[in-house]
């Protein structure tokens, strides 16, 4: 095997933390060489000094023997490293083509351009119209955007970071398909991923980071998933314990909601129906970009709908306010922490106050009673743990897990009859994870209904009683989570609504079939 | 050919003059907001162009040595807006203000002792006997180089917007400034230099104003130029053939209220003055009451900070 | 090379700081620029910052600081809200003069007669006046999604020549001779907004723009108001999700930040102005916005910014006088206040760091 790039005792440190710490790994030319860990592990910054958009303080890196500095990613593509981002650095308002074209060095004319995109997108099983414009596409085909600007540049190594966190099983299928293509005919792939089975059936080798440093290389294929969840989180993890559920009235029901998207390339919801009753956890699943967002907004409030659209035991508060509707016992924790669940800049007294000012009562004729709100905010802080100097700390300055459980545990604590929540988990560490859903259950145990929507599948499946997809702004019929398989969450998940899961494996390589002549009809 | 007392042929001919300042700095500030980020400091950088342009110019006895003189006012009123916004990451709007309060200060004390002057004229473009043909002469052949230098320069933008590598680097980075710095681009500087053309560009405009069309000099003569070019901008939708459009639209008016006011129409100087700011207003309702997909022509990082991190 | 860190948390001490570094700053280039100008820089800093408080005529200018001042502290604190959330009134000047119109037609209309009540009905009508016509801006922006900063702006010029159409047409002083502008409030009793105690300047425009600071502040600091203003400020999205009506607002911001512009221009023209003229608006509606941001949109901080600003008006005349600064000069220092202010707050929000060099 022969090397393609070796990495030796690089370092980088932010002021108060060291990203990466003497880490050391080599990938061999045409592998696809994974690199786990731990959101906050370093992988991102590692990534990012390969790609040559961060310098290293320390360490040395060579690529095939010779040494390799980039200062900047024009110079890593002129070496022929490619990546393609977790969050796409694409262009909204600009077609296909032009985004293409932004990511090379020295694009052809677009015409000509038009042609290649065409060509090596079908190539690869990526199909793409040159000419659409990006933000009317769906996320599977933003990535392919960004995979083809890397393809056309003819890389030899591909950098993936975290890129099946948007796609739906069947299209992370159809992605590890063009990888392994790729491989075969040479091209090395840095693989990042917190995502287990999928590195065990992808990736030949593995490196495994911890708090910046390299704490293990393994063959995934040879190696339990459990064993490597060890080494990438430091400790032996448990499942949530739930105690036995009673589900009792209906607490939260909606009613064919129905909302136009409220901006150009916002989803529309169409139709929603769901029945939440009190101590079900209700698990909605879905790739990004479905109407998660929406859907939240319009049951939090912050958009109303017709008066009966969504009712809370049993009253209708679907053309009432947010604060209306938390009077009713309907509170949510919004999935974007920081500028939406919680204000950076502002204390956390003062962002224990944005949401619990009516349960709470800290607020009289509109006179705020700042006492009762910083107690409120110590009460929180040490109900959930939450590790930060004290209540006048801005918001922005704790890190995410402890901002999450801060966010979380402000709505859990108003003892509300439902509580929504929005990728209660996401870029959290697996501690505070687990710890945020104990406490939805616990809840839920309490006889409140909470609703999960997640990206994570298996959260979901960890702590939902009831599972339905979001896709394109509907939402499935709810299956029981008891004896779900993958397969029938990966269709629900692409949309297919049917109730026939008597041959799954038909319906599902029928699915893959149409995804390919047609992304856009959901079948 | 006239009607109510009024040449139309002339009506144009003069249009297109008093169109050309705002003509040209909605042009620029169209390109500076394509780049993301919004100068409200338009009017700063007019009337410093046109102060800057008619000293230069007096000082010289060469006009074109005015405008050149005017355009770097301009643009260095852009570099120190853009140094403020970009380096020192201060907010663009207050920044903005800023710059036109500071604009309109600094001019008047520059320009002290030079009302009353008369500045060199602006050389018409010789297109010999095609100057006196019916109707055509007059709007077609009949002005001065800055006039076809406006024209010129709109559709070299639209060109450059459209075609160019640079343009479509220009609106990447006012569309996704992060995404820009992440393939590599240089956002600040691309985000400079379109501030600088338009800085440019609106102190061409503001020398405009006190060498061809006032002409000469006097205390905030720009009176709202700046901010009525910005208002062009919106009504444009961001495309460099519409500014066009907007900006001969509004000097329409501009001239037709001064000759209905010259004419002695019964009504009152005051609402044929307030026209033009009434009619933008009405523009800009009209604009944004479309919503949808034509608030997709704003850049849709415009007026946001950027700060690469890390 | 520096790099900018961003603070977790604003510094306490350049908050206050910048403000200081900037007068500071704007005294040396200023100084420099009148220097430039051949002009006596230090002579010039004295006659602006000094002479108007201690000088020979100081007993002339300094019930001149709280006439000066009054206007700018009350527009600015209405400002410095909306501008706390983003909604941008930069049309004060054109609220100031419909809020004069308004109160001087209420005058205008009951003249001869003299009631107590004629007064407080000028102050509610100018109040309403400057409210309606900062309301425009705000109901476009609700309704269509206009940006309110350039229909207020739009609507100043608007104001302007409504203003040159009243002082020419209905509201012209029968016994003028002909001149334009209307009768002077100052000779009217029942109109005339008198000083509260002679020889100080202390009319009730100031007194409303103390009780303004005062009000402010309880908003700001103790009131879910105040709360929600900073929320919709800092993060748009928390705000909707706190259950904040943005729409009310705006309203509220761009009509109350009018009404109080409204304020003090009846106060002005029932007072120290006397009359509504061509030129009876002189920038106090632009220059609240650096007053504003000097003051760090903290309702005592624009207390001492307006007192500041004041002061630099009336210096600037004493440089006229003392050693023959053009008037524009004021102006243009003015500008570059807020200039470094804006560039210096960078020390506020981040700290700078020498970036390492690494081989």
């Amino acid at each position: 095997m022969t090397d393609l790039l070796r990495i030796e005792g690089i370092s980088k440190s932010y002021p108060g933390v060291k990203a990466n710490d003497d880490v050391s790994f080599t990938i061999g030319a045409g592998r696809i060489h994974a690199l786990l860990g731990e959101n906050g592990a370093g992988k991102s910054t590692l990534v990012k000094m390969i790609y040559g958009l961060v310098r290293p303080d320390n360490g040395r890196m060579e690529m095939r023997g010779a040494p390799y500095q980039p200062s900047e990613p024009r110079a890593a593509r002129g070496m022929g490293v490619a990546m393609v981002f977790q969050h796409f650095s694409l262009f909204n308002a600009l077609s296909v083509a032009e985004n293409v074209a932004l990511g090379m060095d020295n694009p052809p004319a677009m015409r000509d351009l038009a042609r290649r995109i065409r060509e090596v997108s079908e190539g690869y099983g990526l199909p793409l119209d040159p000419t659409r414009i990006v933000g009317d596409l769906s996320a599977g085909e933003r990535q392919r955007i960004e995979i083809l600007r890397c393809l056309l540049q003819d890389p030899k190594l591909l950098i993936m970071d975290e890129p099946t966190s948007v796609l739906t099983p069947q299209e992370v299928m159809i992605l590890f398909g063009t990888l392994r293509q790729l491989a075969a005919e040479g091209t090395s792939i840095l693989y990042i991923s917190h995502k287990l089975e999928e590195i065990r059936s992808l990736c030949g080798d593995a490196t495994i980071l911890r708090h910046g440093k390299v704490v293990g290389s393994c063959n995934p294929r040879a190696t339990s998933a459990r064993a490597m969840a060890e080494l990438m989180v430091g400790a032996t993890l448990r499942a949530p314990a739930r105690g036995a559920s009673t589900p009792g009235k209906a607490a939260l029901e909606v009613s064919d909601l129905t909302l136009p998207a409220t901006h150009p390339f916002g989803t529309t919801l169409r139709g929603i129906n769901m029945t939440v009753r009190q101590g079900e956890v209700f698990g909605i699943g879905g790739v990004a970009g479905n109407g998660q967002d929406e859907l939240l907004l319009a049951l939090s409030g912050e958009v109303r709908s017709a008066a009966g659209a969504v009712r809370v035991l049993g009253k209708p508060v679907g053309d009432r306010d947010v604060n209306s509707r938390r009077r009713a016992g309907l509170v949510t924790a919004p999935e974007e922490r920081l500028g939406h669940a919680a204000v950076p800049e502002m204390s956390l007294t003062e962002n224990a106050l944005l949401s619990g000012a009516v349960r709470k009562g800290l607020a009289r004729r509109g006179f705020i009673d700042w006492n009762a709100a910083q107690g409120w905010a110590a009460e929180i802080i040490a109900a959930f743990d939450v590790r930060t100097r004290g209540t006048a700390t801005p918001a922005g300055a704790l890190s995410g897990g402890n901002l999450q459980k801060f966010v979380i545990g402000r709505e859990i604590l108003q003892k509300p009859a439902v509580i929504i929540v929005n990728q209660p988990t996401w870029g959290v560490d697996a501690a505070a994870a687990a710890f945020i859903r104990q406490a939805l259950l616990d809840l839920a145990a309490e006889g409140a209904a909470v609703v999960v929507i997640s990206q994570d599948i298996d959260e979901i499946l960890e702590i939902a009683d009831s599972f339905a997809a979001l896709n394109e702004g509907r939402l499935s019929p709810p299956r029981p989570v008891a004896g779900l398989t993958l397969d029938q969450i990966g269709l629900m998940l692409g949309g297919a609504h049917g109730t026939q899961p008597a041959e799954p494996d038909a319906l599902h390589s029928a699915h893959l079939a149409s995804e390919q002549e047609d992304p856009h009809v959901p079948t | 050919m006239t009607l109510g007392g009024i040449d139309i042929v002339m009506l144009i001919a003069s249009m297109m003059v008093a169109a050309t300042p705002i003509l040209l700095a909605a042009t620029g500030e169209m390109v500076a907001e394509k780049s993301g980020v919004l100068n409200l400091g338009v009017e700063g950088m007019m009337i410093m162009g046109a102060i800057g342009g008619f000293a230069a110019a007096v000082a010289t006895g060469s006009p074109v040595i005015g405008f050149l003189a005017a355009a770097v006012a301009g643009a260095v009123m852009a570099l120190l807006f853009a140094f403020l916004t970009l380096r020192l990451l201060s907010n663009q709007v207050a920044t903005g203000l800023a710059l036109t309060l500071f604009g309109l200060g600094l001019s008047a004390l520059l320009g002290q002792g030079m009302q009353g002057i008369k500045p060199p004229a602006t050389m018409k473009l010789p297109f010999g006997p095609l100057t006196d043909l019916p109707v055509l002469g007059p709007i077609v052949f009949g002005h001065d180089w800055v006039v076809y230098l406006s024209l010129a320069l709109v559709m070299a933008v639209r060109w450059f917007l459209r075609h160019a590598r640079g343009g479509l680097i220009l609106r990447a980075v006012g569309e996704n400034p992060e995404a820009a710095h992440a393939l590599g681009y240089p956002v600040v500087r691309v985000r400079m230099m379109a501030l600088a053309f338009g800085g440019a560009l609106a102190g061409l405009g503001g020398a405009y104003l006190s060498l061809v069309r006032v002409p000469q000099w006097t205390e905030g003569m720009t009176a709202g130029a700046g901010w009525i070019a910005l208002a062009i901008v919106v009504f444009a939708s961001w495309k460099a053939e519409r500014v066009l459009l907007g900006a001969y639209l509004f000097g329409g008016i501009t001239v037709l209220q001064l000759r209905l006011q010259a004419a002695g129409v019964a009504i009152p100087v005051q609402i044929l003055s307030a026209a033009p700011y009434l009619i933008t207003i009405l523009v800009l309702v009209v604009m944004s009451a479309r919503g949808g997909r034509a608030a997709l022509a704003a850049p849709a990082a415009l007026g946001r900070p950027f700060h690469a991190t890390r | 090379m520096f790099r900018l860190e961003k603070r977790p948390e604003p510094s306490r001490l350049w908050t206050w700081g910048t403000p200081v570094l900037a007068v500071v700053a704007t005294m040396i280039v200023g100084g420099l620029l009148f220097a430039a100008m051949g002009k006596d820089p230090l002579l010039a800093i004295r006659a602006i910052f000094w002479d108007p408080l201690f000088g020979p005529n100081a007993s002339y200018f300094r019930p001149q600081l709280l006439v000066k001042a009054g206007p700018l502290i009350l527009i600015a604190i209405g400002l410095s809200f909306g501008f706390r959330a983003a909604i941008w009134n930069i049309g004060a000047e054109g609220q100031y003069i419909i809020g004069a119109l308004a109160g001087a037609g209420v005058a205008l209309a009951a003249y001869p007669a003299e009631n107590p009540l004629i007064f407080p009905a000028m102050v509610v009508a100018g109040a309403l006046g400057g409210f309606l016509w900062g309301l425009i801006p705000a109901l476009l922006r609700v309704r269509f999604g206009t940006n309110e900063i350039l229909v207020s702006l739009m609507l100043v010029y608007v104001a302007e020549n409504i203003l040159s159409y009243m002082a020419h047409g209905p509201m012209k002083n029968p016994q003028g001779y002909g001149f334009p502008g209307s009768r002077n409030l100052q000779q009217y009793p029942s109109a005339h907004n008198a000083e509260v105690i002679a020889g100080t300047g202390l009319h009730w425009g100031v007194l409303t723009a103390l009780a303004a600071v005062v009000l402010g502040y309880v908003l700001l600091n103790r009131h879910l108001f105040g709360f929600q203003i900073r929320v919709a400020g800092q993060a748009p999205r928390a705000a909707r999700f706190a259950g904040i009506n943005p729409n009310r607002l705006a309203a509220l911001c761009l009509g109350g930040s009018g009404a109080l512009a409204g304020l003090a221009g009846i106060f002005e023209v029932s007072g120290p102005g006397g009359q509504i003229t061509d030129a009876f608006n002189v920038g106090y509606g632009f220059t609240a916005i650096i007053v504003a941001f000097l003051g760090r949109l903290h309702p005592f901080g624009i207390l001492l910014a307006g007192l500041l600003m004041a002061l630099t008006y009336i210096g600037g005349e004493t440089a006229q006088l003392v050693v023959g600064l053009p008037a524009a000069a004021i102006q243009a220092f003015q500008g570059m206040l807020l200039f470094f202010l804006l560039a210096f707050d960078l020390l506020t929000h981040y700290r700078i760091r020498r970036r390492r060099i690494t081989a």
